[in-house]
């Protein structure tokens, strides 16, 4: 049999026989869920309504203000002042000044930004009806002007396909997607190119290195490693992957039998459903439909192996090199390592705003530089191909990737031959090249 | 008698020093040959070029007559590194699997003859412990059973008997024989010399890269044998029956004297100037030195400028 099939095999399958293994592919999904569960739950039930108490109101500002909301009621006719209003059960005391522009609120406990913004929102609405009621709108013209105003406008970006077919384009998942996959990159490249690190320096440190590199070379050696934890890293994606659908597939059965039903028949009528549970319902179904049919997941799942594979390589190469020339110090991987992790922490920055601005030159040129392209282009890509992302781009950016892991690899095989058999002086960076470069 | 093993004016330079500097020797199949050396003289870097871990920078390694190619012949090696080293956390019957697998085993004969070599060291018990759990000792013996087991031509064992107890040094030891004695040829690297006198045939000393001593065991002794002889009478020895200038006394007790020969005289003139004496002979060595002699004498004698003159430039 094949010596790099055997490594590979052995690399892969104590890995994957491990129990940390199996409690980190199956947990992961479960404390994912249950943490987003739970901070929207907190967030939910955290949210207390604060109880305001106008003072000085002119008298628009009461006719001209939605006195209650999720986060703020206003009382205007209470009779408070500075120093009663909390004795009179109020959060806070909302002065209105008469000729000034100094309106104040004055509370014992500051206000968050969400209910400070909604105050701040509904004075200038206030205010802005009042002008336009001077000018002679009458009140009853207003709200039916502002009762339309009000449903905000959701925006349809429809972008032209290149079969002349038009798309409704989705900023707002291809953010999500692209962010998802984006960190997903950046968290995996750090847990196996650490895992394949750890792997090599504990060879080394056993000194099994020199037992098995009497049998076969060492770059079959690293090689074995490294595609074997990438196999690891593999399955466990698959894992994760039919986890979440059977997750979501699953998640009907959660939902009371009413509820279910009360969807199915507002799809069948396609008319909004009263009542807010009802209607949150709904929007998890209509959110998984749009998370269904709003994406190309053939072409995300695709890109994401190919830059988690391509993005692994390249980085678990460089990985596998400090491992080799570490010795019983965990501190000298340390100082070794940040060369490394400094372009994919770099990478992830890049990411954020190359979210923001998928063609910025900055998010351009970093997901076709190979150090921070497998990052920053599962950031783009879900923002279309080959619209955000032309083809020319992303050709160069998957070759200069293949080229770049071609070139760390041979270059982390020339340090890793040296490397795993020098016990004693750790080596420096200026050294590997050295040993990388001479005949 | 067909060499197993030629070794040409092998060369390997390091950056800081020349640890292999032009040695040359070769190993007869069949023989249990030592390759000594203090520490630091070339001796791991010169197993690891034999064992293809290593590309010499100069010279020629043949292996039954034919150029050493590491890829294809790495098979027909079984090396024991100084640093022993295994898997802790792996089953010590799949390690073992794994890495005569490595050496290209298949895996059928390579559970049998682990098997085998378990039964004989009594070992049965092992094959789902991990190495964790092992002793030094008991590592050490399962260390050397992954050597052999592929059933190389060539065994090179480095330091082999380090960190074992008198009873399964004494097993290892015998292994060592019966394998010679099956063709298997053995190198034998160390710098303990009781063992090389015990073991070897033939040696090989470096020191500093270079090769200061080749032959055999008996032939190297002969070699730096200093006409010491040692000599057993009946009846206590006086001053006026060593006043002779057939030799110098190096020291004289009750009935034993320790003489160092003059060059120009035979035992046969030693022993019949006694007899004429009319002293009662009851034994007459001679006094071959120790390997361990040897070994520092010639050690302190090499000089010590293997440095390159670079470095300090």
């Amino acid at each position: 049999m094949n010596k790099i099939g055997l490594i590979i095999q052995r690399e892969y399958l104590t890995r994957v026989r491990n129990k940390t293994f199996l409690l980190s592919t199956f947990m992961l999904p479960v404390v994912m869920i249950l943490f987003i569960v739970g901070s929207t739950f907190f967030a939910i039930k955290s949210r207390e309504k604060r109880k305001v108490a106008v003072v000085n109101d002119p008298g628009f500002f009461k006719n001209n203000m939605k006195s209650d909301s999720a986060s703020v009621v206003f009382y205007f006719d209470a009779a408070v002042d500075s120093l009663n209003y909390e004795v009179k059960g109020f959060d806070g005391v909302l002065y209105l000044p008469t000729a000034s522009n100094n309106y104040e609120l004055r509370s014992t406990k500051q206000f968050g930004l969400e209910s400070k913004g909604y105050i701040e929102r509904q004075l200038n609405k206030a205010i802005e009806s009042n002008m336009l009621q001077e000018k002679g709108i009458n009140k009853a013209t207003l709200d039916s002007i502002s009762k339309v105003s009000d449903k905000a406008v959701d925006l349809n970006n429809v972008v032209k396909e290149e079969n002349g077919a038009s798309r409704q384009a989705n900023a707002g998942l291809a953010y999500s997607v692209g962010f998802g996959s984006g960190i997903l990159i950046y968290i995996t490249m750090f847990v196996f190119g650490a895992m394949v690190m750890r792997g090599v320096a504990e060879e080394k440190m056993n000194r099994i290195a020199e037992v098995i590199v009497s049998s076969c070379k060492p770059f079959e050696l690293m090689m074995g490693k490294i595609i074997g934890i990438a196999g690891v890293g593999l399955t466990q994606f698959l894992l994760w992957i039919i986890l979440i659908f059977a997750l979501i597939s699953s998640m009907q059965f959660f939902l009371p039998a009413e509820t279910l039903q009360q969807i199915q028949d507002a799809q069948q009528s396609h008319q909004n459903l009263p009542g807010d549970n009802n209607s949150l319902a709904l929007k998890m179904m209509e959110a998984k439909n749009t998370l269904i049919e709003g994406v190309n997941w053939g072409m995300i799942i695709f890109f994401f192996l190919f830059y988690f594979l391509g993005g692994y390589l390249f980085y678990a190469a460089l990985f596998a090199a400090i491992g080799s020339v570490i010795n019983e110090d965990p501190q000298e991987a340390q100082s070794l390592m940040l060369p490394i992790t400094m372009p994919i922490i770099f990478a992830f920055i890049i990411l954020t705003s190359s979210l923001q601005n998928p063609n910025s030159p900055v998010a351009v040129w970093a997901s076709i530089i190979p150090f921070t392209s497998p990052i920053v282009m599962m950031g783009r890509i879900p923002f279309g191909v080959p619209q955000t992302v032309p083809y020319w781009q992303l050709g160069l950016s998957m070759i200069s990737l293949i080229g770049g892991f071609l070139a760390t690899t041979w270059f982390a095989g020339k340090v890793y031959r040296t490397g795993i058999l020098m016990y004693g002086k750790k080596a420096s960076w200026k050294e590997m090249a050295k040993w990388a470069f001479r005949k | 008698m067909q060499h197993l093993l030629e070794i040409k004016n092998l060369k390997k330079h390091f950056a800081s020093q020349k640890a292999v500097d032009d040695i040359s020797f070769s190993i007869n199949k069949g023989s249990i040959f030592g390759l000594l050396g203090p520490n630091g003289a070339g001796k791991t870097t010169l197993l690891r070029m034999i064992t293809g871990i290593f590309y010499p920078d100069e010279g020629e390694i043949l292996l039954n007559g034919k150029p050493f190619n590491p890829v294809n012949d790495i098979s027909q090696i079984g090396y024991m590194p100084e640093e022993r080293g295994l898997y802790k956390k792996m089953k010590i019957g799949e390690q073992a699997v794994y890495l005569a697998q490595l050496k290209g085993m298949s895996k059928q004969q390579a559970k049998a003859k682990i098997k085998e070599w378990f039964v004989k060291f009594e070992m049965q018990s092992w094959w789902d412990k991990k190495v964790e759990d092992l002793s030094k000792g008991m590592s050490q013996k399962l260390q050397f059973v992954i050597t052999v087991l592929h059933e190389p031509g060539l065994i090179i064992l480095d330091e082999p008997f380090s960190g074992l107890d008198p009873v399964n040094a004494n097993l290892i030891k015998d292994e060592i024989f019966r394998l010679a004695r099956l063709g298997h040829t053995i190198i034998f690297s160390t710098h303990r010399m009781e063992q090389v006198e015990e073991i070897c045939d033939h040696i090989v000393l470096v020191n500093k890269g270079k090769k200061i001593l080749d032959g055999s065991v008996n032939q190297v002794k002969q070699d730096f044998k200093e006409s010491l002889f040692r000599i057993e009478f009946d009846e206590p020895i006086l001053a006026e029956h060593t006043a002779i200038h057939l030799f110098q006394v190096i020291n004289k007790k009750d009935n034993q004297l320790i003489i160092k020969k003059n060059e120009d005289f035979s035992t046969n003139d030693i022993l019949q100037y006694f007899i004429t004496k009319g002293l009662h002979i009851h034994s007459f060595n001679e006094i071959l030195p120790s390997l361990n002699d040897i070994f520092i004498r010639l050690v302190d004698a090499t000089p010590k400028a293997r440095q390159f003159e670079s470095q300090t430039a």
